[in-house]
């Protein structure tokens, strides 16, 4: 019903519509270009809001041993390896507008997470986070703990280590992981439907369009040309982390 | 500027109980076989590592004492440390590299310093450069630069030479002689190797397996019959601490003095007055009981025997002092008994031969 609508050209012929358009506007409907655009902004605040959190913590962990460091690391990777489905429905019953936190935080700092597209890049950063988390981590951990002793002899504190060394040695892994999380970001689906729903243009992400497309009859053409954008997209972000990182080592003399 | 040392800590199964104390300036040599705790100790200077027990002194500062728990943390200390594999920071110009700890120190060199450091090692064309693109021995030059510049009290060096090939080794050796001969402030060098002990070294403190078994003066040190007990190794032979004292370019030959006497070398390339450490191995010095007057030796020294030490079945090392100056003859123990050595009886020594840095004489083309 949405798509064909307002969409000039007819769906059967789309494949070969995407080839010969030079043009995003000429190949997507209102609607489509729409869940894009989400998808890259909840995407780009995903990524933005976890990375340093992520840089924070991969810095503590790299090279403390402490008890229970393996159950913090665990806990950590978590959101990788369940469901998304279940992180989903995690933050719906802490962050619902009828749960407690929700409710409270909607009260006294009118911030409402549920159905609404700050809630999606809150699920699709946690669900994104390891993949900062552990880049940065095995990039930090790289760094010979040496140079840092070598920085202590010469009259550098922890912070000052931190800002001049670690920082900018473990640049490839900060910007290889923040642009993994970003494409993943991009295809989150579980967390994001389970915790914030489908709503169009609020919460409607490119897969969610996917899927909606799907749904409804006569979508197959508008799911096939998305995907084929998630495709584009995807590859995109591939070469770019492998440039970046390439770039950065240069820069990182490694 | 002095530093007093008090060193115990347990590895599981090496345990480190090492006395030691430096109050000249000049290089002080940690010598010792690997494993013997030589790292160990600059690290616990350098607060790298947290000794279980002991207390160190620098410049009248304690920055250790377990018993009342100072611990003053490595960036306080003002130590410059030159680790043995350069450990510069790789995404920092050699520039950048010079002036990190010249930022940080709290009393900061003037500008005149830094260029007087960039120029005494060379580094004049290398400061915008990254450390992937230098090669070994520019790399433990910018990391010696680096270290001095961030105005220690103390310059540790951890075997800045042992990852080098000779000819960078020769390469380094001036520079380190010319912080030594300036003498602005002690140094303490980490080497197994004797060779550089000799060449660089004023008093060394000889480690084994975690203790400190020897220490003086180099030129003493080297010539003690125990120090090849201690390190397991034949006997180096002494260094002469000399000056030059003459060149007869007609004979071909230089003329060094020492106390003690004069040494008769091929011709050198250095001025009239410059000392020059030559070394004499213990197998090229032989004896006689009455002065040798028809022999082609030119090298014969009067001294009288300090010590006699019997080596395997066959050999025997007679330490013999001439001035101040000590040398080490090795001779066969039938040869001793023949000649009815012992100690305080005067003897003719013939150094055979004289080893001088290759680099003091000219090249012969």
């Amino acid at each position: 019903m949405r798509g064909q609508l307002n969409h000039a050209k007819p769906a059967a012929c789309s494949f070969r519509h995407i080839a010969c358009a030079p043009q995003i506007h000429g190949m997507l409907s209102p609607a489509e270009l729409e869940a894009l655009m989400l998808s890259l902004r909840i995407s780009a605040v995903a990524v933005l809001c976890a990375l340093p959190i992520a840089i924070a913590l991969a810095a503590l962990l790299a090279h403390r041993r402490f008890p229970g460091k393996a159950i913090i690391d665990g806990a950590l990777h978590l959101p990788m390896v369940l469901p998304p489905v279940v992180v989903g429905y995690l933050l719906l019953i802490t962050l619902g507008t009828r749960a407690p936190a929700g409710a409270w935080l909607l009260q006294h700092l009118g911030i409402q997470f549920a159905f609404s597209w700050t809630g999606a890049a809150l699920a699709a950063g946690i669900i994104t986070f390891p993949f900062q988390f552990r880049a940065i981590r095995l990039s930090i951990e790289a760094i010979d703990s040496g140079i840092g002793d070598a920085a202590r002899t010469l009259g550098a504190g922890t912070f000052d280590r931190f800002v001049n060394l670690t920082l900018p040695l473990a640049l490839p892994g900060i910007i290889a992981g923040a642009i993994t999380a970003f494409a993943a970001c991009l295809g989150e689906f579980g967390a994001i439907i389970t915790f914030v729903s489908n709503i169009p243009g609020e919460t409607r992400t490119l897969p969610l369009a996917i899927y909606s497309a799907l749904q409804s009859p006569g979508g197959e053409a508008e799911a096939a040309r998305l995907s084929l954008l998630a495709i584009g997209l995807a590859l995109i972000g591939v070469t770019l982390a492998e440039f970046a990182d390439r770039r950065v080592r240069v820069f990182a003399g490694r | 500027m002095s530093i007093s040392a008090r060193i115990r800590h347990d590895f599981g199964s090496f345990r480190l109980d090492a006395d030691f104390a430096i109050d000249k300036p000049g290089i002080a040599a940690l010598f010792g076989p690997s494993g013997s705790g030589k790292t160990s100790i600059v690290n616990a200077i350098a607060g790298l590592l947290r000794p279980s027990q002991g207390s160190i002194v620098i410049g009248g500062e304690t920055v250790l004492d377990t018993q009342t728990h100072i611990f003053v943390p490595p960036r306080l200390r003002r130590i410059g440390y030159v680790f043995q594999d350069a450990r510069l920071f790789p995404h920092m110009s050699v520039e950048n590299n010079l002036r990190f700890g010249w930022r940080r120190a709290p009393i900061r060199a003037d500008e005149s310093e830094f260029e007087r450091i960039v120029s005494l090692l060379g580094l004049e064309t290398l400061l915008a450069r990254r450390p992937a693109k230098l090669s070994g021995g520019e790399k433990s030059r910018v990391a010696l630069g680096r270290a001095l510049l961030s105005s220690p009290r103390v310059l540790l060096l951890d075997e800045p030479l042992a990852a080098l090939d000779a000819a960078r080794k020769a390469e380094i050796f001036p520079y380190l002689e010319r912080l030594r001969d300036e003498a602005r402030l002690p140094m303490l060098y980490v080497s197994h190797s004797l060779d550089e002990v000799a060449r660089l070294a004023d008093n060394v403190i000889v480690l084994k397996e975690g203790r400190v078994v020897a220490q003086g003066p180099v030129f003493d040190m080297l010539a003690d019959l125990d120090l090849s007990a201690h390190t397991g190794t034949p006997s180096f032979g002494a260094v002469i601490d000399t000056r030059v004292a003459a060149h007869h370019s007609a004979d071909g030959l230089s003329v060094l003095a020492f106390d003690g006497g004069e040494l008769i070398v091929p011709l050198l390339n250095r001025a009239i007055g410059e000392r020059l450490r030559v070394r004499i191995r213990a197998e090229d010095v032989m004896l006689a009981t009455e002065e040798p007057r028809t022999i082609s030796a030119n090298n014969i020294l009067l001294c009288s025997v300090t010590a006699i030490r019997e080596t395997g079945t066959a050999h025997a090392d007679v330490q013999l002092l001439c001035g101040q100056a000590r040398f080490v003859s090795r001779i066969t123990q039938a040869s001793a008994r023949r000649l009815g050595l012992k100690p305080a009886m005067p003897v003719f020594a013939i150094a055979k031969s004289v080893i001088v840095d290759p680099q003091a004489q000219p090249v012969a083309d």
